[in-house]
């Protein structure tokens, strides 16, 4: 926790501005007499006393701490995209009001943010979001403080069926029987494999997902890929629910998945969806299972394992897809861990493509809203912004000229979907995971199956 | 005073129920139970009632799949006490499971049982009033509120909910049964985190119930056998109609029109 | 024991309950089928109830302080005594708010088995077979409830409420009503606060998705509710945009609705919608897009335009009721 004092500014006295300007004053710095007339402008700020109660309960918060380094900069806001989209929103605000009575506790400022890191780039104080809000939530999801009942029915269905939808665990290989190809179930066919194929939530109960997920299976056949999944064993990746405040959720289910990769030999994890990457990299290998810690696997994001095999990739896209695309960088892929290249170099390779950028793009790539267990907060969100931030976000690719947005997260394609018709672009802007438009361009296979 | 939550564990409607080989019982291979969704709101209501009146606040439950972290669950909402009734599985019906429950609360003192308005499986009536008739106390199901009378009154007033909205209110004396249509609020999420810590701190007390032999002395059994279960008859995906005039017809059909 | 069905008649605020008229039609078919008589008991009732019970063959009245309104302990001693006096082969009760209170205390009271949650009843052979909707209504289970007395719960709308409707005066005998035991205290009735519309009490939604074009369009939606005597509802896209309040909104962070009909228009069918109203009894869906989710979980499909299918019901409907 810092010193008090690195926040707490004291009481300064005050000339009376009826006295005019200061007179006389002898002032030595360093050595220099600089002693004479005094302007207002160095005329002592009036500077008052805060209440820091609220903002010392939560720096006082494991992983919250860095909440009291602001100084007000406010270089943030403008990187913060629930402020873009009209909510009022950023680290210097929330420090403001802190400092001025708010009890974040008790206050929406709580549940806005999408953990997306833009301000954590720009903040010259290393004020860490992304790690102040996930701790304080927690706290209270705990003491069962205001915590908004949409994200509370969520960690409840995690909690009971292992996913935020409150699927049937069963249900979660529905989807590969309509795939036309075949995909090894590890759970029942055992076995080596190169790759554990984790294919998450939104791939396997959204409807849109579920195309997505089939288009993946059917790319990693036509390039030969040695696959497993986990099918009905596998449980959501936990991120967003730690993200969101519940972190004996996130370890409950990372302890599962741990357990279950523990069972069988493959080479690597390819995942569908940047949050299950940034887990299984980053926040896995702290979760202690069993008797032993955390295990460290190599996983790549499925961009970054095609793009590795782009060469042999390519010539399968026999193909045209002649239409202007754009393309969405994910935080959780992008600004959390550094991967712009991997989609951009799969886009390319798709013969006919007129790629354009949108004008925030890569390090400073606008957030969809999901991230943080926004995904679950689009209604308590919708009362306290104007806009829906991928609302936001369609609006500037249409606006690029775009004709599709490409995206690479499993949340987005419904995100981007309901944001596309909101904002009346129906029939101008068609959202597609990059994994589609690549397996659109190739050769059917499993033509005939039902 | 003393408040006792009866919960139990149904199978779960969100998987797909499946009649076993006999065609007179659920498959069990893939059989999902989980808590009565009723029982989780008697909870509730027995929280905010300890909340706002004192007293200690027991769950009882017959040992089923998964029911330690039911019970662990409470325990992590605010429950004080939490009893597992052991070797009583073959109990049959709400009868059965009533009997061996009266046997518990025998034993137990109590001022006020809650238990949730009604279950999914309720073949042979609800828990909750086979439960009262047979300790010989009064009961009133689908209940929303439930306000606790001055000290030393040893009453409760209920609300009791009619269809429409019509609302009666209901003085009860103690001890007296309550089937819980809905808590004042809906029931609070027990974080995980505390959950886990509360199983490695707390403890499950276990009573060994009389099972069979106990259930069939005091009548228990629902005394009546299962013919046949069958799924109602659904199409997959809709049955598309052709315009106006057949969804009139559909809506006659059905008696909304 | 007489093959007698006894019915347990429902009332409020001084009128019997549809459901009392639904039991009188499924009892008498059943007495029928016994070769007994459909009785009827009438605890805390009056004269005019008596009159409008002329379906029955007899009516068994019990009368006594405190009985004019509903309490589940002094109505449940009084229906243990009219059942002692009737000796029925079969009692029915409605699987109702006061039914849940008087059939399972009946039954674990006489000692005879109480199918809960019944859809219908019928004699076969000696016995008699009660079919219940449960688990959510995702099975139907069949019992056979022996060839003894019992007692079955009746799910409303298990019967046609004609079948029991008949104006007459059928033989009225009375039982003595047992001393109260005071347990428990009618103290009022509290009439619902005109608020919004409660939707998850509708039997009827009428619900608006995105497709519906703007906040005018909502009308034509709302005087098809109306004739339809329900409610319209809305997925979370038309409550955020503020076009239908809160109270109205269907869905995983809305509420979970389980109407007699659903009518579901312009509704894509998200899984996050879908959440909140698969549990409908009838689900009919219209859309534009044949490719609609919605279409799979709906039993009834129309691929129309939404609005010509609003105006033209709501005149078909209009025209029916002339």
């Amino acid at each position: 926790m810092p010193e008090r004092s690195t926040y707490k500014t004291t009481t300064a006295r005050r000339a009376p501005r009826d006295e005019g300007f200061v007179q006389d004053e002898q002032v030595i710095l360093e050595g220099v007499d600089i002693s004479g007339q005094w302007n207002k402008m160095y005329e002592p700020r009036e500077i008052v006393d805060y209440d820091l109660t609220h903002l010392e309960e939560l720096t006082a918060i494991p992983g919250a701490e860095s909440m009291g380094w602001c100084y007000q900069c406010a270089q943030c806001i403008p990187a913060c995209p629930v402020d873009t989209a009209g909510g009022d929103y950023g680290p210097r605000k929330i420090f403001r009001r802190l400092q001025t009575g708010m009890d974040l506790f008790d206050h929406q400022d709580m549940w806005l943010c999408t953990s997306c890191q833009n301000c954590v780039r720009v903040c010259p104080k290393e004020v860490d979001m992304v790690e102040i809000m996930p701790a304080a939530r927690a706290q209270a999801v705990l003491d069962g403080r205001n915590v908004p009942g949409e994200l509370l029915e969520m960690f409840q269905n995690v909690a009971e069926y292992g996913n935020p939808m409150g699927e049937s665990a069963r249900r979660r290989t529905r989807w590969t029987r309509k795939a036309g190809v075949d995909i090894r179930l590890l759970p029942k066919n055992p076995g080596p494999v190169d790759v554990l194929w984790f294919v998450g939530d939104y791939y396997a109960f959204h409807n849109r997902g579920v195309d997505a997920a089939q288009a993946m299976a059917r790319v990693f056949s036509r390039l030969g890929v040695d696959f497993g999944i986990l099918g009905v064993d596998e449980r959501t990746d936990g991120d967003s629910q730690r993200l969101a405040g519940e972190p004996g959720l996130f370890e409950e289910v990372a302890e599962h998945n741990l357990e279950q990769f523990g069972k069988y030999e493959f080479g690597k994890i390819v995942v569908s969806g940047p949050h299950a990457y940034n887990a299984i990299k980053n926040e896995y290998p702290r979760v202690s299972h069993g008797k032993t810690g955390g295990d460290t696997y190599p996983v790549e994001h499925y961009t970054q394992f095609l793009a590795q095999q782009v060469d042999a990739l390519a010539p399968l896209l026999s193909g045209s897809f002649a239409r202007k695309v754009t393309f969405h960088d994910p935080c959780y892929l992008g600004r959390h861990n550094g991967e712009y290249d991997a989609p951009r170099r799969l886009l390319e390779a798709v013969p006919g493509i007129e790629f354009v950028e949108m004008y925030r793009c890569k390090a400073q790539g606008y957030c969809c809203g999901g991230g943080g267990g926004g995904m679950w907060l689009d209604g308590f969100a919708a009362e306290h912004q104007m806009e829906r931030l991928s609302e936001n976000r369609v609006k500037e690719a249409v606006e690029v000229g775009a004709e599709v947005l490409a995206v690479c997260c499993p949340y987005e394609v419904s995100r981007f979907e309901d944001a596309v018709k909101s904002t009346d672009n129906d029939g101008k802007l068609e959202v597609l995971d990059i994994i589609e438009i690549l397996d659109a361009c190739m050769e059917p296979i499993g033509e005939g199956v039902a | 005073m003393k408040i006792v939550v009866l919960m139990k564990r149904v199978p779960d409607l969100v998987e797909d129920l499946e009649v076993d080989g006999s065609g007179k019982a659920l498959a069990t291979e893939h059989l999902k139970l989980t808590v009565n969704e009723f029982d989780d709101h008697a909870l509730e209501e027995g929280l905010l009632l300890k909340e706002t009146s004192g007293g200690e606040l027991t769950v009882v439950a017959l040992d089923a799949a998964d029911v330690d972290k039911m019970l662990f669950t409470a325990l992590a909402k605010g429950a004080d006490r939490v009893l597992k009734i052991t070797g009583a599985a073959n109990v049959e019906g709400n009868t059965g499971l009533a009997a061996v429950f009266e046997e518990v609360l025998s034993a137990q003192e109590h001022d006020l049982i809650l238990t949730g308005v009604q279950a999914a499986d309720d073949r042979d009536g609800q828990l909750g009033p086979i439960v009262a008739a047979l300790l010989d106390v009064p009961c009133v199901e689908v209940v929303t509120q439930v306000e606790v009378g001055e000290p030393g009154e040893g009453m409760v007033t209920v609300h009791k909910e009619y269809s429409g909205g019509v609302v009666a209110e209901l003085e009860i004396s103690l001890p007296a049964v309550l089937g819980i249509q809905a808590a004042r609020q809906s029931p609070r999420y027990a974080p995980v985190s505390k959950v886990r810590q509360i199983q490695q701190s707390a403890t499950i007390e276990t009573l060994a119930g009389a099972g069979e032999s106990s259930g069939a002395a005091a009548g228990g059994g629902s005394g009546f056998s299962v013919v046949e279960m069958t799924a109602p008859e659904t199409g997959a995906g809709a049955q598309m109609l052709a315009g106006v005039d057949e969804l009139m017809a559909v809506l006659e059909a059905k008696g909304v029109v | 024991m007489a093959n007698d069905v006894l019915v347990v008649a429902e009332h409020l605020k001084g009128e019997l309950g549809e459901i009392t008229f639904e039991l009188l039609g499924i009892g008498k078919t059943l007495a029928a089928a016994l070769g007994g008589q459909c009785v009827v008991a009438l605890i805390g009732g009056n004269d005019g109830m008596v009159t409008a019970l002329g379906a029955a063959e007899r009516v068994v009245r019990v009368d006594g302080e405190g009985l004019s309104d509903f309490d589940p302990d002094s109505h449940g001693d009084a229906l243990l005594a009219v059942y002692e006096a009737v000796d029925p082969r079969v009692v029915l009760v409605g699987y109702t708010s006061m039914g849940m209170d008087l059939a399972s205390n009946l039954a674990t009271r006489a000692g005879v088995p109480h199918a809960a949650s019944c859809i219908a009843l019928v004699e076969a052979g000696e016995n008699i077979h009660a079919t219940a909707q449960l688990y959510g209504g995702k099975l139907n289970v069949t019992s056979d409830l022996g060839g003894g007395r019992c007692v079955a719960s009746v799910l409303a709308g298990s019967g046609a409420v004609e079948a029991g409707k008949a104006e007459g005066a059928p033989a009225t005998e009375s039982v003595a009503a047992p001393a109260g035991r005071g347990r428990v205290r009618f103290k009022r009735l509290i009439e619902p606060e005109a608020g919004d519309v409660d939707i998850t009490a509708k039997e009827v939604l009428v619900a608006i998705g995105r497709g519906i074009g703007s906040k005018d369009d909502i009308e034509v939606a709302e005087e098809l509710a109306e004739e339809l005597d329900g409610a319209v509802a809305g997925s979370r896209p038309l409550i955020d945009s503020g076009w239908l309040p809160k109270t109205r909104q269907v869905g995983k962070s809305g509420l979970k609705v389980s109407p007699k009909l659903y009518l579901a228009l312009g509704v894509s069918g998200a899984p996050e919608h879908i959440e909140g109203m698969k549990s409908s009894a009838t689900i009919v869906a219209v859309n534009t897009d044949k490719q609609a989710p919605i279409f799979n979980y709906a039993h009834y499909g129309l691929v129309e335009d939404l609005f010509d299918v609003c105006e033209e019901l709501t005149e078909a409907i209009q025209e029916k009721k002339g």
